[in-house]
């Protein structure tokens, strides 16, 4: 390692002379020999640097882009932050007013003199119905993924994830009014017929009546979330290297085996963080739960009975009606909405991170 | 273990485009044999072709026929990943599985194949790495990733991978040219002990390499661009290096033409 500074010294392309301060570009010099008529001007400071170095300009586009990014990132700090601080400001005389428990409380009466309102069933079927839509979606979403990434020919791969693309930019409401107005017919036989066969489960207990529950939500909702995890899916599969999976066939791999040992693997994080865009879909989902669940105040694992309700699809249905203590209770769901996106969120992160040393060198 | 491969009349297409046509050449089981020739005509596909990689192309496909002891690799009920498996390939640029660490991709293959007992997957995976010149280097460090090696670490576990299932024809595709030569010398050297077990076919643009590790050689070219590659000559290495018969072959591996 030493050595290295020698070799450059001699190769007449600056190196130790450059502090020399000689007029002429130093990578020059050879050319200079050879042509001297066509030398470039004693004072051109040609690319290669020479003469002097020029020092650090103070206010370059460097600087000034350096400040503008900063600028925009603190702004954005600033705003969540007094954003954050405005919302609970609004949440907490009216978690004071609550006269019951807010986290267990199985109701919702912030109206009521004196009200009363409690988290619990909401947070319940928030999380309830997004786990579910994911259960539904995400093996489906996988599975067209895989099919139009590495078994349809590629025009139709093409083609259909296109149409795939468009299918997630449906706006909810549409998937929402469908699913009160069409799907709910199937889902209600459906309901009667896992009672029926299934009651011994206690998911599928209860003696209905069926329709608006939490089975048909979730069915929304994972058809609503579907394009998109499938969308990205289908992207990441796209991303692996042709190396790798040349890799795997040489080795005597089927085509499964070959997903299997190398796309599957190597689109890990990128499967998750799709997984986590759908459940951040599903969590927040508004107007299609709104439509869809019976609105109840329970807390119930049963799936097939009408009724259900969410954080989001609870302050859509109430905040019309809401005097301001009511309002300060929505809110006070909001935040708590907000609280369980995150731990999902960090649950993520942690899966990623745990296998960083193996997804990191697969960049 | 090691088998004999021989190629009749074999042509190869990308699509409508042909890139090899008629190559007829025998190689011997427990030889290494070099594949030499400008950019371009058709080393890489000829060998691609030998362990049915070529058809994973779409519209590739392959004519004539390929034979390994007298057995037809492209007959219809031969099953192709059988086929991968006893003709293993190392690639031009080191593909360790990123996501895997080196022990789990020295026995990838195996996995694949169903193997699953540890004691025999750690034994292999000892085998393999001892026979690639790797051991020493990794044996403390099993666990951690592959794709942390060094280039060349990199690529004798890709040979480690590819001779752990005991496949009886190893073929490499410019196994060395993103190596240095301290690395490029270690696989040389591998490629010696390895042919006492393996028929090696491997495609190199160091004449010296083609001169220093193979018995025999065999040199394709193209008349002009867009034209099919040919075989153009196939000899002991000794003999084309020294005193090659076809003034074109002498050209080239004098530097005067490709
Ligand atoms: N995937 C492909 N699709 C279409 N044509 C291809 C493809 N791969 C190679 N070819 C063409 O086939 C011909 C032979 O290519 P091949 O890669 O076999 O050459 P090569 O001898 O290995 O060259 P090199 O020494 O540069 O690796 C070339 O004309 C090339 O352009
Ligand atoms: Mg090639």
């Amino acid at each position: 390692m030493g050595e290295t500074p020698h070799r450059s010294a001699d190769a007449g392309t600056g190196g130790t002379r450059v502090t020399q301060s000689h007029a002429w570009p130093a990578g020059a010099s050879a050319r200079v020999a050879e042509a001297p008529v066509s030398a470039p001007t004693p004072d051109g400071n040609g690319l290669g640097g020479g003469g002097a170095l020029p020092t650090n300009r103070k206010f370059g586009a460097e600087r000034a882009f350096h400040g503008l990014t900063m600028a925009a990132g603190a702004m954005v700090l600033v705003i969540i932050v007094a954003i954050a601080a405005f919302l609970i400001a609004k949440a907490i005389p009216a978690l004071r007013a609550n006269t019951a428990n807010f986290w267990t409380f199985e109701g919702w009466f912030p109206n009521d003199n004196p009200p009363t309102f409690g988290i619990g069933a909401l947070a319940f079927g928030t999380v309830l119905s997004a786990a579910l839509a994911l259960l539904m979606a995400v093996p489906v979403a996988m599975g067209i993924a895989l099919y139009l990434s590495h078994y349809a020919p590629r025009r139709l791969g093409n083609s259909l994830g296109f149409l795939i693309d468009l299918l997630a930019a449906v706006p909810s409401v549409v998937f929402g009014l469908w699913g009160r107005d069409y799907l709910i017919g199937p889902v209600t036989d459906l309901s009667g017929w896992l009672n029926k066969y299934f009651s011994w489960i206690p998911i599928f207990g209860g003696d209905g009546p069926y329709g608006n529950s939490i089975l048909l939500g979730s069915l929304v909702l994972a058809i609503m979330v579907l394009p998109i995890v499938t969308s990205l899916t289908r992207e990441v599969f796209l991303q692996t290297p042709t190396a790798n999976e040349e890799a795997a066939i040489a080795l005597g791999a089927t085509r499964w085996e070959m997903l299997r040992t190398a796309v599957l693997p190597y689109g890990r994080p990128g499967i998750i963080a799709a997984v986590m865009l759908g459940l951040g879909r599903a969590l927040g989902e508004t107007i299609a739960l709104a439509l869809t669940l019976g609105s109840t105040y329970a807390i119930s694992f049963n799936v097939l009975e009408s009724g259900g309700n969410t954080i989001a699809a609870n302050i859509a249905n109430r905040f019309a009606e809401a005097n301001d203590t009511g309002r300060g209770a929505l809110i006070a769901s909001g935040l708590v909405l907000f609280a369980i996106t995150l731990v999902v969120n960090i649950i993520a992160r942690a899966i990623i991170y745990r296998r960083r040393e193996f997804t990191e060198s697969a960049a | 273990m090691a088998k004999r491969v021989s190629a009749s009349n074999v042509t190869a297409y990308y699509g409508a485009f042909k890139a090899i046509e008629n190559i007829n050449l025998t190689v011997e089981p427990k030889t290494v044999t070099a594949l030499i020739g400008p950019s371009g005509c058709g080393k890489s596909t000829f060998l691609r072709s030998i362990n049915r990689m070529h058809e994973v192309l779409p519209g590739a496909r392959v004519e004539g026929s390929l034979t390994i002891d007298d057995q037809d690799i492209y007959h219809r009920d031969v099953d192709v990943t059988a086929v991968r498996r006893t003709i293993g390939m190392v690639f031009q640029r080191p593909n360790p599985f990123p996501t895997m660490s080196i022990f789990e991709n020295v026995v990838a293959g195996l996995k694949l194949n169903g193997v699953r007992k540890k004691s025999i997957l750690d034994e292999a995976a000892e085998k393999a790495l001892r026979s690639a010149n790797l051991w020493d280097e990794v044996k403390d460090r099993l666990g951690k990733p592959g794709a942390g090696l060094s280039g060349g670490q990199q690529q004798r576990l890709c040979i480690a991978r590819t001779i752990a299932v005991e496949p009886q024809v190893v073929l490499m595709d410019e196994p060395c040219s993103a190596l240095d030569p301290i690395s490029t010398l270690a696989i040389e050297d591998l490629m010696f002990q390895l042919k006492d077990k393996f028929t090696i076919i491997i495609v190199t643009h160091n004449m010296q390499q083609a001169a220093r590790v193979s018995d025999r050689t065999a040199f394709f070219s193209i008349e002009k661009t867009g034209d099919p590659g040919r075989l153009i000559e196939y000899d002991n290495t000794q003999k084309i290096f020294s005193n090659p018969s076809v003034k074109k072959t002498e050209d080239y591996i004098t530097g005067r033409f490709g």
